[in-house]
């Protein structure tokens, strides 16, 4: 017997889920592995970072794609139509971290082999939260879970913590010895990145808050 | 008429055929200048709440009324009150275009005839031609039958003829469920300019032109004892983004049973 049609609704809108949770993975390991190679000082998993980034920007069109297709067949209401439009933000945030990833993947190109600056210990420790916040932020959605999604936006207040905190450092630096300007700017911007996807993972937290109960999570002002 | 104000108001409303109960304790205010679309599955009692909003149902033997319809601070199904003068206040039109065999002229001429209003009567009749989007299409055939229209066009006739007697409020019973895509689509543009001047109550099957023309909208289902009742009511945004009841949720995303 044929699936009806709403059964076949269900299972494009679990395909759906599936694929944003594909691209997750795709983002987590880009950014893990632009980190890893700044850290490393590996140049050519710098490179790998920045190319893979297409395949990253091919799975966005594709997912958007498919929500297009979705909502003009089934013209979806209710439910339905809040988990397609939470679909779509989200696909379009983890395309932007992986962006992030891409840039963090030209700082490692930018500062090639020159000797570090110091030790990489609260940046590695600011990507480890971020994506942390990323994979709890896509738990949420699987498990339509709020009180997940509250987490991760309580967490990112740990990951602006240790931004503040480089930020500081790398400036004190610089004051200290106008030689590292280049290298602690690069540092900065890397750091930033950092700060930045862990904010996206916040907009995903606060999109299956929206999916689950239709309403808003916390507003941004009072978070930021 | 100002917004926001509800012109007509059913309190605690059961419908009987016979021993059979159609609906039961449904209340339920229509804001004036709003389309409110009554939706639900067959059977659940739309058309027959529709119907006792102008003692449509009076015309039905053994159909039996408890509960009120209150319009204009009175209930209509007072026996002091006459259905007739209801239904010039209250119009309908109905799911099938129902012209009168004559001309169209005289299809909207016809409640004005029967109830005296015969002076500018050619005034009248473009009037309630041109507020039913129908005048360009028909000025140059008033005399022609009826029946030489499409089905799209007759609907907007039997509008143009709720409309000439001038009423507050318009009921729609599946307007545009016999007609194609490009006659819904007047029909439904039709409904958002009448707003203007009118309240109009519209059962529809098609929950997206629920979505589309409606400001208000309630759900209606079938209870066990297959009496209809109110499951839920509020602005058409919040029933189709985020209706409060689960079972409003199933039926509007096709879940239902």
């Amino acid at each position: 017997m044929s699936r009806s049609p709403r059964a076949e609704f269900d299972g494009e809108l679990t395909n759906l889920q599936n694929e944003i949770l594909v691209l997750g993975s795709m983002v987590e390991k880009a950014i893990s592995k632009s980190i890893e190679a700044l850290r490393s000082r590996n140049i050519d998993h710098s490179r790998e970072v920045i190319e893979e980034d297409d395949l990253i920007d091919t799975k966005q069109d594709e997912i958007e794609d498919k929500c297009i297709a979705l909502i003009a067949r089934q013209q979806p209401m209710a439910t339905d139509l809040r988990q397609i439009v939470a679909f779509l933000h989200i696909t379009v945030d983890l395309e932007r971290m992986g962006d992030y990833a891409e840039g963090i993947g030209k700082i490692g190109l930018l500062m090639g082999e020159q000797p570090p600056l110091k030790p990489l210990i609260d940046i590695p420790r600011m990507c480890e939260i971020a994506n942390d916040m990323l994979r709890r932020s896509l738990d949420a959605l699987v498990k339509r879970d709020v009180g997940i999604a509250n987490q991760v936006l309580k967490d990112d207040d740990q990951v602006d913590g240790l931004y503040d905190q480089v930020y500081r450092e790398l400036v004190l630096l610089m004051v200290q010895d106008p030689k590292t300007i280049e290298r602690a700017t690069f540092l900065l911007w890397t750091a930033h990145d950092l700060e930045r996807v862990a904010d996206r993972a916040t907009n995903i937290a606060e999109q299956v808050i929206y999916l689950v109960g239709g309403t808003r999570g916390l507003t941004k002002s009072s978070r930021y | 008429m100002p917004n926001n104000e509800a012109v007509l108001s059913v309190r605690d409303l059961s419908v009987y055929y016979g021993e059979f109960r159609a609906i039961k304790n449904i209340s339920l205010s229509f804001q004036a200048n709003k389309v409110t679309a009554l939706i639900g599955p067959s059977g659940c009692g739309k058309s027959t709440l529709l119907r006792c909003l102008n003692r449509m149902n009076d015309l039905i033997p053994q159909a039996k009324v408890e509960g009120e319809v209150v319009y204009s601070q009175q209930d209509i199904y007072d026996p002091l009150v006459d259905p007739a003068q209801v239904r010039l206040h209250i119009g309908m039109v109905f799911q099938k275009p129902n012209p009168f065999p004559k001309s169209i002229f005289d299809n909207v001429a016809f409640g004005l005839k029967i109830n005296g209003l015969t002076e500018n009567i050619e005034d009248s009749v473009e009037k309630s031609l041109r507020s039913a989007a129908l005048w360009d299409e028909v000025k140059d055939r008033l005399n022609e039958s009826a029946m030489t229209l499409s089905g799209g066009q007759q609907q907007r006739l039997c509008i143009a003829r709720t409309l000439a007697v001038e009423p507050e409020i318009i009921l729609m019973d599946e307007p545009a469920s016999a007609l194609d895509p490009i006659g819904t689509l007047a029909i439904e543009s039709l409904m958002r300019d009448l707003t203007e001047r009118y309240t109009i109550v519209v059962v529809t099957h098609n929950m997206q032109q629920a979505a589309r023309v409606s400001d208000e909208t309630a759900f209606l289902m079938m209870d066990e004892d297959r009496a209809g009742y109110l499951v839920e009511s509020g602005k058409t945004d919040n029933i189709f983004q985020n209706p409060q009841d689960e079972r409003t949720e199933a039926y509007i995303t096709g879940r239902f049973g």
